[in-house]
């Protein structure tokens, strides 16, 4: 019996989806830590942030692969 | 609610009749045709906001440095006021004492990238021309070259690889894995994901902005029902606030590529500790 309703997509855009968790935790952390430094020494803030965005630079390259994977693979063996 | 979701996802019904309805901005929304019919391949709209921008950044900069007065004018503000946010906190925090050999190729590359990446909201184009892939494959390579060539000039062929591959204190035991490892890190995966960054910011942007914007467009004309409507009004009045966040991207994106490549260059040229 044929499902009433079935959806079509790409599965990629759902490992995406695990994929952001981590990245998005990790850039979290690094900004809440900006945010407590800066509370605690506020004239050591510039320092702080120029770490701070290469910092979630690099954390954010994970879910930047994540997505660029997920057009990637997403479209292997798709219907149509 | 299905009647909501179903303007909002591609849904099969499980017939076999033609597909009818909303069809979802893809990958394919990017493929562009090139500007006339019977121009060359290569010259579509990216090719063309690219020299435009090309053209933008040189006249801002030429007009910045000529005629500089010791009061400054408000357009020479306007410019010193760039100029020093390029020289004190991206190049001479990162790359240190020996960074004006630098500065030149850092402020094109900041105000290229920049430029390129607001065509994105300018009214006229509506694209970044990063998010063509080729685009940032380009701008990642010419960093690649350079943090590379800096550092073999510093060092020497081997003692580049040397200096790349093997961090200090290392105990002799750990080499094979760390050699690898950092080889890997440093020469292949940074270009990868320098370029990877600016596109897939700008190609996820983009596609956010389609996705309000067109999704809107169908709930709003091509649907009845009142909720569908409504539904579409605010999802047009939300991509304006999507907009707004990729101004924000966009400059910090053009921002990180310049702090990024300046690390590069500096780890690089850095001596041994």
């Amino acid at each position: 019996m044929p499902l009433p309703l079935e959806l079509v997509g790409s599965l990629g855009i759902v490992g995406y989806g695990l994929g952001a968790i981590g990245p998005g935790i990790g850039v979290g952390l690094i900004f809440a830590s900006v945010i407590q430094g800066t509370a605690r020494q506020p004239e050591a803030r510039g320092a702080m942030m120029g770490t701070a965005w290469i910092g979630f630079a690099v954390t954010e390259a994970l879910a930047i692969i994540g997505i660029a994977l997920a057009f990637v693979f997403g479209f292997v063996g798709a219907p149509q | 609610m299905n009647v909501v979701f179903w303007g909002l996802m591609p849904l099969d019904t499980g017939g076999g009749e033609p597909e009818e309805g909303f069809q979802a901005p893809g990958v394919e929304s990017f493929d562009l045709p090139p500007l006339y019919p019977g121009a060359p391949e290569w010259l579509d709209k990216y090719t063309l906001m690219a020299f435009v921008s090309v053209i933008l950044v040189a006249a801002f900069w030429m007009i910045m440095a000529r005629k500089n007065k010791m009061v400054p004018t408000k357009g020479q503000f306007v410019g010193e006021t760039a100029y020093f946010f390029i020289r004190n906190s991206i190049a001479r925090d990162m790359i240190g004492h020996d960074f004006r050999k630098y500065l030149p190729f850092l402020i094109a590359l900041f105000s290229f990238i920049l430029v390129n990446n607001l065509w994105g909201v300018f009214p006229l184009t509506l694209l970044p021309t990063a998010a063509s892939v080729g685009w940032a494959y380009g701008l990642a390579l010419m960093s690649w070259v350079l943090y590379n060539a800096v550092g073999i000039a510093k060092h020497g062929p081997l003692g580049y690889l040397k200096h790349a591959t093997l961090p200090a204190g290392v105990p002799k035991a750990m080499w094979p894995i760390i050699i690898p490892l950092e080889f890997f890190s440093n020469i292949i995966v940074r270009p990868i994901t320098l370029s990877l960054r600016l596109f897939a910011n700008m190609f996820a942007g983009h596609l956010l902005v389609l996705v309000f914007v067109l999704g809107g467009e169908y709930l709003l004309l091509h649907t009845d029902s009142i909720v569908n409507k409504v539904a579409g009004v605010v999802a047009w009045i939300f991509s304006m606030a999507i907009f707004g966040l990729e101004v924000f991207v966009q400059s910090l994106q053009a921002f990180i590529f310049t702090v990024l490549t300046a690390n590069y260059i500096s780890s690089a040229a850095a001596e041994e500790h």
